[in-house]
């Protein structure tokens, strides 16, 4: 650890020490040890450097060095969020939930904030993040004030439900840790639209954990808009845990912040459970985005797909680790993954480290990668048919997308998310002009 | 109506056109003939503005404009048109959002109001009757799995939806068999009057039995060594293009 990493990781400690009585379940045993043994774990370990091997192209150097307050939140009640794609939606203000700008009644499952429910989360909250062996985790378990906790009944089809975090503009750096907790029981389906919003100026960092039960049979549909602030650093852990015949299905779009980490775990515990891990990095100058995915096949029968395209403009950084495991009684396992990077400027760069283990042996796995430019022939065909150049490239680029983007099989999710990628491109080209 | 006075081109150093005086007047077709490696491609290449291609002396002009100082974009504005010998694969572009968002660019820079989704299927259905095509050709990627015949007919449909003032047909009878060359040579004559020009480039002498051209120029070695009437693509047929160059 550097010094100012140690220092970082200090100042993160010192809140703990400041807050620890104050914090959701701080007179309930459990949840003060789980605490507790998160910041024994995160004193060890500190916020990870790049000698570990999981974060090897990513430096958190920056994120030690911001010297983080506490958010004052100041959202003005006149500030616009955007509109709602479900019928059900949870606003977070800087980590904490606001029911004063969220819908969520009437729907037929329950969620909530976890700051008031916390007294029921005993064995719940906890049961898949790993703080001892992911530093942020750690930070997140020692620090979360707040989260979402949605619990959809078997048998129940939940429609579609926001998740809105919208940072406020604070003139110190600020830090937020939610937790965010989703089950669904046997057979129930729910569509999580996830969008994360920021100011224009400020430095925040936005450290969500979530923790995702997909039970058996049952569907659950993620997208993750990441719309953060130009100057935002967003890292965020996913753990999610499949059953029997279940189905989780993961769209990340990387489009803000300056440094990003998505980095999912996603195990299939059960026969014939299913796994889609999406995404698409669409990053212009300065930003760094990282997408990790663990894929743990514990379970015969069970298939995952995960295509992840990455966009590069201006000097930007795109990193994508893929790790599928897939253990002795995985039979019949049918894994792919491929990662593709589309250049737009010679001064990006991209790290891509595909990695399988695989122990069981009757399994089809295969992975692949690609970086590239746009295609000169075809840039041209556009073109020579009258297409101006800026219009061309938007085609040939959002083409690239499409393979990812496809994969996502709900329309409300696919919708949001072909309008973040538009609106990531028209932003480029006004930069650009 | 296309001018072509002097052009002299390379790539990578080598001189592939060397001086082409050429000459299509308003509603007029001409057929370039010519062997492999005389500069046909080239040609149309350098008129419709790819990149890679060094023009050295000459010019070209469209109704006036210097064609060689425009963007190809603004070329295809003008009216000019290329069926590539070789049509390009775009993968996760849908032919029918290619052909709509193609149609809509050059609608806007004459000023005509664009068509929306439902105006558009009306016109592009019409004109893949009169080609013999699948409509399912709409709903899948560019060129993206076409035979070689479905390619090139996708070309002539964006001709007759673009409908240019003046268009270059690269080989466009290449690997084609005898029903698409009909199917083909019948959207180019359908777009034959007054306000249309063409410049039909082959190697082949059999597409002109079906788009009889006003005037034939040979090709070779990057210059125009004969031209002629129609008759000349028969003569060609049976002499060769060896004794062409003999007499040249």
């Amino acid at each position: 650890m550097t010094a100012m990493q140690q220092k970082g990781a200090e100042g993160f400690l010192h809140r703990y020490e400041g807050l620890r009585e104050r914090l959701p379940g701080a007179r309930l045993p459990w949840a003060e040890a789980l605490r507790d043994e998160a910041a024994e774990a995160f004193r060890a370990s500190g916020l990870p450097t790049r000698r570990i091997e999981a974060w090897r192209y990513t430096d958190l150097r920056a994120v030690g060095e911001a010297g983080f307050d506490e958010a004052l939140t100041s959202l003005d009640d006149g500030q616009d969020l955007p509109a709602m794609r479900g019928s059900a939606r949870a606003v977070f203000l800087d980590g904490r939930f606001r029911p004063d700008l969220s819908h969520l009644d009437g729907g037929a499952y329950a969620a909530g904030s976890l700051a008031a429910g916390m007294r029921k989360l005993e064995g719940r909250l906890g049961a898949l993040a790993r703080p001892e062996e992911q530093p942020l985790a750690a930070l997140n378990t020692m620090l979360f004030e707040d989260g979402l906790v949605v619990t959809v009944p078997a048998g129940v089809a939940g429609g579609v439900l926001d998740l809105l975090s919208v940072a406020s503009p604070t003139e110190r750096p600020s830090a937020f840790h939610p937790r965010h907790l989703v089950r669904l029981e046997p057979g129930a389906s729910l569509t999580l639209i996830e969008t994360a919003i920021g100011p224009e100026e400020g430095r925040y960092l936005h450290n969500p954990v979530f923790e995702i039960e997909v039970g058996e049979g049952a569907t659950f549909t993620h997208a993750r808009l990441q719309q953060e602030g130009p100057r935002a650093f967003q890292l965020s852990t996913v753990y999610a845990r499949v059953a029997a015949g279940g189905t989780y299905d993961n769209f990340t779009l990387n489009a803000g912040g300056q440094l990003v980490r998505n980095e999912i775990h996603t195990a299939l515990t059960g026969p014939k459970g299913a796994c889609h891990m999406n995404g698409a990095q669409l990053l212009g100058p300065g930003q760094h985005a990282d997408t990790t995915t663990f894929l743990d096949h514990a379970a015969p029968d069970c298939a995952s797909r995960q295509t992840y395209k990455t966009v590069l403009s201006g000097k930007s950084r795109g990193v994508f680790q893929g790790k599928i495991l897939v253990r002795q009684p995985a039979q019949r396992t049918d894994g792919y993954q491929m990662n593709q990077a589309l250049f737009l400027s010679p001064d990006a760069e991209i790290d891509s480290k595909p990695q399988l283990e695989i122990y069981a042996d009757d399994v089809k796995c295969s992975h692949g990668a690609t970086v590239g430019e746009l295609d000169a022939e075809q840039l041209f065909y556009l073109r020579a048919r009258g297409i101006p150049e800026p219009a061309a490239r938007a085609m040939l680029v959002e083409a690239f997308l499409t393979e990812a983007v496809e994969g996502v099989s709900d329309p409300a999710a696919r919708g949001a998310l072909e309008e973040a990628v538009s609106g990531w491109w028209d932003r480029q080209m006004k930069d650009a002009a | 109506m296309l001018k072509i006075e002097g052009l002299t081109a390379e790539i990578d150093g080598k001189t592939i056109l060397n001086g082409i005086d050429l000459e299509v007047p308003q509603g007029e077709l001409h057929a370039i003939m010519g062997p492999n490696g005389s500069g046909k491609s080239t040609l149309s290449y350098v008129l419709a503005g790819r990149e890679g291609y060094e023009v050295t002396a000459g010019s070209a002009t469209f109704d006036g404009h210097d064609l060689l100082s425009m963007e190809p974009e603004e070329r295809a504005a003008t009216g000019l048109f290329l069926a590539f010998q070789y049509p390009v694969e775009l993968p996760g572009v849908g032919n029918a959002n290619f052909l709509r968002t193609a149609l809509n660019a050059l609608r806007r820079s004459k000023g005509e109001p664009e068509l929306d989704a439902m105006q558009f299927l009306k016109v592009a259905r019409e004109r893949m009757r009169a080609l013999a095509m699948p409509e399912d050709m709409l709903k899948r990627g560019v060129n993206v799995g076409f035979s070689g015949g479905e390619k090139k007919r996708n070309e002539i449909l964006q001709m007759a939806l673009l409908n240019p003032r003046m268009a270059l047909l690269d080989e466009t009878d290449s690997g084609l068999d005898i029903d698409a060359l009909r199917i083909v040579a019948d959207g180019v004559n359908a777009m034959r009057g007054p306000a249309f020009s063409a410049l039909i480039i082959t190697h082949y002498q059999r597409l002109l039995d079906y788009i009889v051209p006003d005037r034939v120029h040979v090709l070779m070695g990057g210059r125009i060594v004969k031209s002629g009437g129609p008759e000349l693509a028969k003569e060609l047929e049976v002499s060769g293009y060896t004794s062409v160059q003999a007499a040249a």
